[in-house]
Order: C-alpha cells, then sequence, then structure tokens
C-alpha cells in the first residue's frame, strides 16, 4: 500500500530529497489550473478534515467569498493536544516540506496572502524542525515574494508559525484565533462563520495539518486516485496513533475503513500477555469508547464508526486491557476536561467539575449507584448547552463510557446511599437509607 | 525591580511584528521571551510587553493567566513536566510521578529549596505512543521506566 503523508523514504524531511521526490511539483501544477478548478479537485477528491469533525475539505474551502477587497488567511492546525492523538508531530518531523506545499495549494486555492500554522507550545522541537524546514523553502524560493519567479506566476504568500502556550482549547477553529491575534483563547460564537468573519474579521479558513498535508497528493496524481484509496465516503489514508495497552505503540498510516482489529493485533502487535480488551477509544478521548466484545467488523472510517455509536475524531486509538481501572480512566479524562475548560460558558465550567468530584467519589468507594444517573444527566445537561465543543468533548465519554460498561460501574458504587455531612441536622435529613426503601 | 528587554530580545520581538497586520498578536511570543529573560513573568514584564504592544497591561496579565506554560513565579532550573494523562497512565504514568515526586521531594507545582527541580502534573504532550514521559524544560524523554527517570534526575543533578 502506498503511504501518501508519511512515505518510507529516508530524510524525506530535507528539502534536497523532498524535491528529487517530485517534491514541489504539485504546487507548479496547481498554479497552472484556475483556484475554482483546484477546488473542485479536492471537493471530487473526497478529501475530509482530519482534525476531528471530518467536514469536507473543498466543501470548506469554497466558503470562502470569492469577491472580497479584504485579505484572506489559512490557519493550519497543529495544536495537537486531543489526549490519545500525536500524528502531527511525526509530519513536523518527517514530511515537513509535504505539509508547507500543501498550504501553499490551499493558500492559491482560497485567495490567501498569509498562513499561520498554529502549532501547540510544548512542541518545541518541532517548531523548530518545521521552521528550518519553511527557512530552507524560503531560501530556495518556494515561499514568500520569490515564489513569483520560481513559479512564473503572479501569486505568492507568506508561511508564519504561531507557537501557542499549552492551552487544550486553542486546537477549537474560533479559539485558535482568539489566540493568534493575542486574545485569551475562548471559542467564539458562531455563526458568523471563519469563512466570513474570521481572523481580524476577515475570511479566514481552519485547516489540520494532516488534511493540508494530503493535498500535493490529490493535486499530483488527480483525485480519481485519491478517491479510489479506502472507504468511498471517506477515502484517502489516515494515521492512526494507537497507543494504550498494545506491544507496539506508535503512528501507522492505513487506508481508511481499515479493521480496527486488524490495526490493533497486526499493525500494533497485539495486546502484551495476550489479554483481553476491555475498552477501546477509536478517535481521542473525547470520542465514545467501544466495548472489547464489540470490535469485530469494526471499520476505522467516519460512517462506520458512527454506525458502532462512536466517531473517528483524530484518529487516536486507545486501548485497554481487562486489568484496566475503567473509572480511574474516566476520572483522568473528566479532571482532563475541567481543566482544559475555558470558563466561559457555565454548563461546561461547573459541570466538567462535578462531574470529576462525582467520579473521584467513586474511585474511592464512596459513590452510590445514583451517582452514575447524576453523572449523565450532568453531562447532557452540558452537551449542547456550550459556545464550542469542548462542551460535547467532555459529556460524551462520560455518558458513553457508563452507558456502555453500566455492569462494570454498578459494581463499583454501594447499593445505598451515604451522604456524609458534618452538619448534625442536616445528616439527619439524609441518614444512610438503602435503595430498596425508596423505591418500594 | 523594574525590568526592561535586552537590546537582542527587543530585536526579536521586533522582527516579530512583520508576521501580522497588527501589534497585539505578538504577545505570546513576547511573553516567552520575558520569560526566558526574567525566570519566570513578573507585572513588571506584564507592563514592560503591554507597553511595547500598546496593550493594557489587564490584557496581558489575561494572557498569561490563560496559558499553563506561563509561571508568574520562579521555577526551578529544570522545570520537570510529567505527563499522566490517559495514554501514559495506562503504561505507568503515575509510577513515573510518584517516582519524581518521591525523588525530589515536592509536590506539584513546587520547587526544591536548591532552586534546581521544579515539578508540574501536565496534560496530554503528544507523547501517546510512546509513553510515558517527562518533559524537562523543553526536551522530551519519552518510553521511561522508573529506573530511567531516576537515572535522568541523578544526571541532571550532577551537571548542575
Amino acid at each position: 500500500m502506498e503511504k501518501i503523508v508519511l512515505p518510507d523514504i529516508e530524510n524525506l524531511h530535507q528539502i534536497d530529497v523532498y524535491v528529487e521526490n517530485n517534491g514541489y511539483k504539485a504546487v507548479k501544477k496547481a498554479f497552472e489550473q484556475s483556484t475554482d478548478d483546484i477546488i473542485d479537485q479536492v471537493k471530487k477528491s473526497g478529501l475530509r478534515g482530519r482534525g476531528g469533525a471530518a467536514f469536507s475539505a473543498g466543501l470548506k474551502w469554497s466558503f470562502m467569498p470569492k469577491t472580497t477587497d479584504k485579505p484572506k488567511y489559512l490557519c493550519v492546525n497543529g495544536d495537537e493536544s486531543e489526549p490519545g492523538s500525536f500524528k502531527d508531530r511525526q509530519i513536523f518531523e518527517y514530511n515537513p516540506h509535504q505539509l508547507i506545499e500543501g498550504t501553499l495549494i490551499t493558500c492559491y486555492a482560497i485567495g490567501a496572502k498569509v498562513a499561520y500554522v498554529y502549532i501547540r507550545g510544548e512542541y518545541h522541537k518541532w517548531i523548530d524542525l518545521l521552521q528550518k524546514a519553511i527557512d530552507d523553502a524560503y531560501e530556495k524560493g518556494f515561499v514568500g515574494e520569490k515564489m513569483k519567479e520560481t513559479f512564473g506566476t503572479e501569486f505568492y504568500c507568506d508561511i508564519y508559525i504561531h507557537k501557542g502556550a499549552g492551552a487544550y482549547i486553542c486546537g477549537e477553529e474560533s479559539s485558535l484565533m482568539n489566540s493568534i491575534e493575542g486574545d485569551r483563547g475562548y471559542p467564539r460564537v458562531k455563526p458568523p462563520f471563519p469563512a466570513q468573519n474570521g481572523l481580524w474579521g476577515n475570511p479566514t479558513t481552519i485547516n489540520n495539518v494532516e488534511t493540508i498535508t494530503n493535498v500535493p497528493k490529490i493535486i499530483e496524481k488527480g483525485w480519481e486516485w485519491y478517491a479510489g484509496i479506502g472507504e468511498p465516503k471517506h477515502p484517502g489514508t489516515i494515521l492512526f496513533g494507537v497507543s494504550g495497552h498494545v506491544n507496539k505503540p506508535g503512528v501507522y498510516e492505513l487506508p481508511s475503513g481499515t479493521l480496527l482489529t486488524d490495526i490493533i493485533y497486526n499493525h500494533a502487535g497485539g495486546v502484551p500477555g495476550d489479554k483481553k480488551i476491555l475498552c477501546v477509544i477509536p478517535g481521542g478521548s473525547s470520542m465514545p469508547p467501544l466495548r472489547g466484545d464489540q470490535l469485530d467488523g469494526v471499520k476505522m472510517d467516519a460512517e462506520s464508526l458512527r454506525d458502532v455509536g462512536s466517531a473517528i475524531g483524530t484518529g487516536g486509538i486507545m486501548v485497554m486491557d481487562e486489568d484496566t481501572d475503567l473509572v480511574k480512566v474516566l476520572a483522568r479524562i473528566a479532571h482532563f476536561y475541567h481543566h482544559e475548560s475555558c470558563g466561559q460558558c457555565t454548563p461546561c465550567r461547573e459541570g466538567t467539575g462535578w462531574m470529576e468530584k462525582v467520579l473521584k467519589r467513586i474511585l474511592n468507594d464512596e459513590g452510590s449507584s445514583s451517582d452514575l444517573d447524576l453523572l449523565i444527566s450532568i453531562a447532557n445537561n452540558i452537551e449542547g448547552n456550550t459556545v464550542c465543543a469542548l462542551g460535547e468533548a467532555a459529556a460524551w465519554p462520560v455518558r458513553f463510557t457508563i452507558k456502555r460498561f453500566r455492569d462494570y460501574f454498578e459494581e463499583r458504587v454501594k447499593k445505598e446511599i451515604t451522604m456524609p455531612v458534618k452538619n448534625k441536622v442536616h445528616s439527619m435529613r439524609q441518614t444512610a437509607f438503602p435503595i430498596a426503601d425508596i423505591t418500594k | 525591580m523594574s525590568f526592561n528587554f535586552t537590546e537582542e530580545n527587543l530585536e526579536k520581538i521586533k522582527q516579530e511584528f512583520k508576521k501580522y497586520p497588527v501589534k497585539k498578536p505578538v504577545v505570546m511570543k513576547a511573553l516567552y521571551i520575558g520569560q526566558e529573560q526574567n525566570g519566570f513573568i513578573s507585572n513588571e514584564v506584564i507592563k514592560e510587553v503591554a507597553d511595547l504592544l500598546d496593550m493594557p497591561p489587564e490584557e496581558v496579565l489575561g494572557v498569561v493567566t490563560f496559558y499553563t506554560m506561563y509561571h508568574q513565579k520562579p521555577m526551578g532550573k529544570y522545570h520537570i513536566q510529567v505527563c499522566t494523562n490517559v495514554s501514559c497512565m495506562l503504561r505507568g504514568g503515575y509510577e513515573i510521578w510518584d517516582k519524581v515526586k518521591d525523588k525530589l521531594g515536592i509536590e506539584n507545582m513546587m520547587v526544591t529549596d536548591d532552586s534546581i527541580f521544579s515539578l508540574e502534573e501536565v496534560e496530554c504532550m503528544g507523547s501517546c505512543g510512546t509513553a510515558p514521559m517527562i518533559a524537562v524544560n523543553e526536551d522530551y524523554y519519552e518510553n521511561l521506566s522508573k529506573e530511567k527517570v531516576e537515572e535522568i534526575l541523578e544526571s541532571l543533578k550532577h551537571t548542575n
């Protein structure tokens, strides 16, 4: 199988090696065509966003206004903070020039003069690696004003890296724009959408690093070729990051629609000690988990995963063996979303904290079975009531884990309600009594 | 305790202005540079950055408090960041965390008496495939075991 994003070519990160391997040819080919043609090809190729929502990339580009005097911008999202996802750093390290080439083609297609690559602050090393690649590309005349000479076009654009400083929420597109603008990284209310009102009020497109890196190959080899790889509705290869209880964790580039069991047992080498799988989160920590007995025949693409009640997300597969303490895992996930909630919307700011507290209570063997319903009720009250999708990201794991592992959680909670309260009068009202007495 | 950027750092910040149509987006980079020069982000650093970017100091403070990588108090020479998020946790992240805590004798966000080490429990650093991990200042140490962590901490202590 041919790899598109991370091909097995040694030293591909060096500009000379990249150029030798047909590098910066696709961008030349793109400049010979009209922008509408490029957008049309990407649309027909079926390329879908790799950042979580799996939205059609070509369609997103077509939302950019054609007739406007305002400057347009492209943001390349390399914030990559979703627990379980570690694919973009591979691109920065092993194939940065294809990312740069993809950025150039995208800028041309949407008419942007400036692209900002937003990379999370912790990735110091990878920021340096990409900056080196960008500097090399500038020097060779592939980026910046020199492009005019190199490619013989009127179009040119600049690529800058914007370094984050440690905030998960900045991976959300509107929050990312606020962060670039120098504000606190609060998500914005949509509409207006970024294509109308983005960076400094100008039309802006935000794409994931992996999405952009696919673009040059689509232009080079044609959309028909790309559309023929993997599942027809979600074509191309996907970078699957496998972590947790597997023998060979790592990033595997495979066609969409590859069987989940194939990825875990063949590519990632199976579970250590041949243990059974208790639970798999297929797309990063915010996606609904799958039970170990539910994995057979599950294909890794947006539609197939939706059918089994989960989502592709960022393709970060987290595998947990039968000895895993699922309550501990869920409490850790809840802690993460509580920590990362920006605090703008009350349901998320407060709800994530409540969920964490209740889960910690269960973890300390002080939970009662009504806590499970309480958790689901909190999750339901967060979902849909927040400005951005962090609300869903926090609510989904709690709601679906409890729903799908109810038996597991029931065993961890007591059947009676115990409310350890210090106030005497209050505690008289809340005396411990068996749950059966209430339901009688 | 006034704070002024060095000539060299001022030049670095001026270079950043070229990237954006307005001055304000440079605030994140300017704060990084200020933190590096001063060791942490004091009120004086905030004031200096605000003056430089024509921003109210309150807004700069708002940026500082939003992000976890800006520190408003001095950290150790080696800032040890241990990831305990799910992928690391499944592969022993908390054992590493306990080991580091034990070895340094400090809790989360504290600094050792000799100011050499400080400790922070961090969220996912993107090392899920090479878990568990710690980061020392800007460098990642991956695929760790308790023994390896001990070695790393020892060698840092001695190079000091």
